[in-house]
């Protein structure tokens, strides 16, 4: 198969760099050659934070330049409409309907921006409140399990290796709510319901 | 075609980094040693994990070379991690190390990081190695990571001399399947007295660099043949010389280009290069951050195209397809507005209060480099220079020195900082009769990083307690007569302190102490705000909390599933507005 990108976009702390690495380890454990890319460092201290994965018969880049990505999921709405020129026209956008304020909103410096979700909507984006169906999997950390859940559906892997890698990475108490998680977060899109 | 599982379970995927540590095991090095930075950390972190190895956090990175060097002395093989501005510190050591050659293999791992992701500037290892004259490999991927890690141990015992391992950001970070062997230990070499090749001094030196030219036409020679070093051809028109990183984007850019893959770049195989010239019809050199091999490539009568691409920053595949006439790929309108999400100080880090009294008493603040570099950042804006590891101390005596400003001019540097490179710098103040300031930010940690042991923390590189130094001491050994210890939460402590230091016509030192706000495990609950008694004052909106926020209306709000107790709004609160409530909701149990 030709190379798939896919992005994941959030701020430091939501996850990002660990659900891109159960992505990568899917990609993995379905026989594809695999990259990841990830930022470590200063940029974790609050800032937003990219993970690019991308899986194929043969991957070169572990990074992308914007209008690569064919799939993009965003952790929080400002750095999904931040990260959309990197989405290809035409590529999958998951968004999660949560915003946190950079400092600049926070200290009043800045307005918050204003209609991103009918922006984001409007190039197609699908959304969902990912910490809301986390709470519903009884597990409110795992919001990055359900917004994983959200892209498989359109992703080329079978469920059960999704599962299978998901329950050996998450600590063993939590197996359970990180399923369920996923499986909220990929039946939310199957049916057409992230509307939530 | 996707290759058969069975076959696959042998791959697995790991960083660059990991892939080193890796490699350097299986090499059979001895010992690790290194001081942490981004984008080298995580090699002896992943080291430390296999057995029957020694591994060591140094204070600084001339240190770890120079111990590296008495490993490689006496007779064993040994790895040194560092990020490029590490180097400048090793260089010292590593100049003359290429003159008296190894025993034991040494290997230096150093990593660059293009872009500058977490750096203060964007350097170019290979002109390091070059002034050094070591040669340098170049892994593209985590596999190469690992093959020539193994491989540098070879060619430093062969060829006896360190050898560089240059990795960057995306090789140090991306993750790729890796194939990993087995471990195989050399057997230790023999000391043997012989100070015509050990001790450096002017005599022996001169031959010893007689035979440092010739040991590089040497490995010039094997750079010509060496398996790293590989002519792929495809269409002759366009012939395209590189390395690293560069190599993959050239792959994924011009999938058709003839390409000569450097892995043992330095020193350039010129041979190999005409070799490769003379069969395509265009020759390009396409390579990450300085022109270091077109500049040779052109030494050699060889000029390659223009290319137009950069000495700076990363490149990428699109820069290069663009470079060669690509059209541009068809990209999405942006979104206008967004705001800008700069990395800051974390919710309850102690940092803050210091910068915060600071920035209350207008001071001129020598920086230094750590996480505490984001104090210069609005709203605190609270840091005026940070040039590198320690200069903030000799700094901030010079500026005292040039009588330029009427502002009390502070140094301020972070705990691992100090015993990386602040020694050295409050030692000239204090032997120099500076009337100066430093305040040490005492952490209890390496945060930026990732939260390494020091020796100010006392914690080894294995977790273990380490003796750890006490400043105090330290400092009056040093012949600091003036010493305040102080926890920066107390922001009217802490800024009593620094005025009555400021003040006082001898060398002063504030040690601000308190645990990382990332690293302590119990905090007390958090707070809120009293929405009858704001006032929308903003004062604690100034401290620059990502916790607290405004309202449509300007009051003062607390998130407190992001606040951790440590109450310095409080302290900058006049109206008692802000109480401690009870803890928020988190049951946990994510990834």
């Amino acid at each position: 198969m030709s190379v798939t990108t896919v992005m994941l976009a959030g701020v430091g702390g939501q996850g990002t760099i660990l659900a891109g690495d159960v992505l990568a380890k899917v990609a993995v454990a379905e026989g594809l050659e695999v990259k990841l890319s990830e930022v470590h460092g200063m940029a974790q201290r609050g800032g937003s934070v990219d993970t690019i994965v991308r899986f194929g018969d043969a991957v070169y880049a572990p990074v992308i330049d914007p209008g690569v990505a064919d799939h993009l999921i965003a952790f929080e709405v400002i750095e999904g409409a931040r990260a959309l020129p990197m989405l290809r026209p035409g590529g999958r956008l998951v968004v999660n309907r949560r915003m946190i304020a950079p400092l600049p909103v926070l200290s009043g410096d800045l307005p918050e921006p204003e209609d991103l979700e009918p922006a984001l909507r409007a190039a197609g984006a699908v959304l969902l409140d990912a910490e809301a169906l986390a709470c519903e999997a009884g597990s409110p950390r795992s919001a990055n399990v359900v917004l994983l859940g959200a892209a498989s559906y359109g992703l080329p892997f079978a469920e059960s290796t999704w599962k299978t890698v998901i329950e050996g990475r998450v600590p063993k108490r939590t197996v359970d709510a990180n399923l369920r998680a996923f499986q909220l977060g990929r039946d939310a899109c199957a049916e057409g319901v992230c509307e939530l | 075609m996707r290759i058969h599982p069975e076959v696959f379970v042998t791959r697995t995927l790991m960083s660059g980094n990991e892939a080193v540590a890796r490699g350097a095991w299986e090499a059979g090095v001895a010992v690790g040693v290194g001081y942490p930075g981004t984008p080298s950390t995580e090699v002896l972190e992943n080291l430390v994990g296999y057995e029957d190895v020694r591994c060591e956090w140094a204070p600084n990175e001339k240190v770890a070379a120079e111990v590296a060097g008495g490993v490689s002395l006496g007779g064993r093989r040994v790895l040194v991690t560092m990020k490029h501005v590490g180097l400048n510190v090793a260089a010292d050591p590593l100049h003359t190390q290429a003159y008296t050659g190894v025993n034991g293999g040494l290997v230096y791992l150093v990593a660059d990081d293009p872009g500058m992701h977490s750096s203060q500037n964007e350097q170019d290892t290979r002109n390091h190695a070059h002034g050094a004259r070591v040669p340098v490999l170049e892994p593209s991927d985590s596999q190469e990571a690992l093959e020539f890690v193994r491989r540098a141990f070879e060619l430093s015992e062969t060829f006896d001399t360190p050898v560089i391992v240059r990795m960057t950001t995306r090789v140090s970070h991306a993750k790729t399947l890796v194939e990993a062997g087995e471990r195989a230990v050399p057997a230790p070499k023999a000391y043997a007295k012989d100070p015509s090749k050990y001790v450096m001094m002017p005599g022996m030196a001169r031959a010893r660099r007689v035979e440092l030219g010739a040991r590089l036409e040497r490995l010039e020679a094997h750079a010509c043949s060496a398996h790293e070093n590989r002519i792929e051809m495809r269409d002759a028109g366009l012939g395209v010389i590189t390395s690293g990183i560069a190599y993959q984007y050239v792959r994924e850019a011009l999938p058709d280009a003839s390409v000569l893959k450097l892995g043992l770049s330095v020193p350039v195989p010129s041979e190999l290069v005409r070799e490769f010239a003379a069969s395509v019809e265009r020759v390009a050199v396409i390579e990450e951050l300085e022109p270091f091999l077109a500049m040779r490539v052109r030494a050699l009568g060889i000029e390659p195209v223009d290319t137009g691409l950069a000495e700076w920053g990363e490149l990428s595949p699109a820069k290069i397809a663009r470079a060669f006439g690509a059209p541009e790929i068809p990209v999405r309108k942006p979104i206008d507005g967004l705001p800008p999400r700069p990395p800051l100080l974390c919710p309850g880090c102690p940092h803050r209060g210091v910068f915060y009294a600071l920035g209350r008493m207008r001071a001129v603040v020598t920086g230094d480099i750590g996480c505490y570099t984001l104090a210069a950042l609005p709203p605190l804006k609270a840091m005026d220079s940070c040039v590198c590891m320690g200069a903030g101390i000799g700094m901030a005596h010079g500026m005292a020195l040039a009588e330029g400003t009427t502002a009390p001019v502070v140094a301020v540097i972070g705990d691992s900082t100090f015993a990386h490179s602040g020694l050295t710098g409050l030692l000239h103040l204090a032997y120099n009769n500076s009337g100066g300031t430093v305040v040490i930010l005492d952490n209890r940690t390496t945060a930026m990083t990732g939260h390494q042991g020091n020796p100010v923390s006392g914690i080894a590189i294995t977790g273990e307690p380490a003796p750890a130094i006490d400043l105090e001491a330290v400092c009056a050994a040093l012949g600091v007569s003036s010493v305040r210890t102080v926890d920066p939460n107390r922001i009217d402590e802490t800024l009593e302190a620094l005025k009555a230091a400021v003040a006082e016509p001898v060398l002063s030192v504030v040690i601000a102490k308190a645990p990382c706000a990332l690293i302590v495990r119990e905090h007390p609950d958090p707070y809120a705000v009293d929405e009858e008694l704001c006032t929308k004052c903003g004062a604690c909106v100034r401290l620059g909390c990502p916790a607290i926020s405004r309202d449509e209306s300007g009051r003062a709000v607390i998130d407190t599933s992001l606040c951790v107790g440590c109450a310095q709004c409080v302290q900058v609160c006049r109206y008692d507005a802000i109480v401690q409530v009870g803890p928020s909701c988190d049951i946990g149990g994510g990834l």
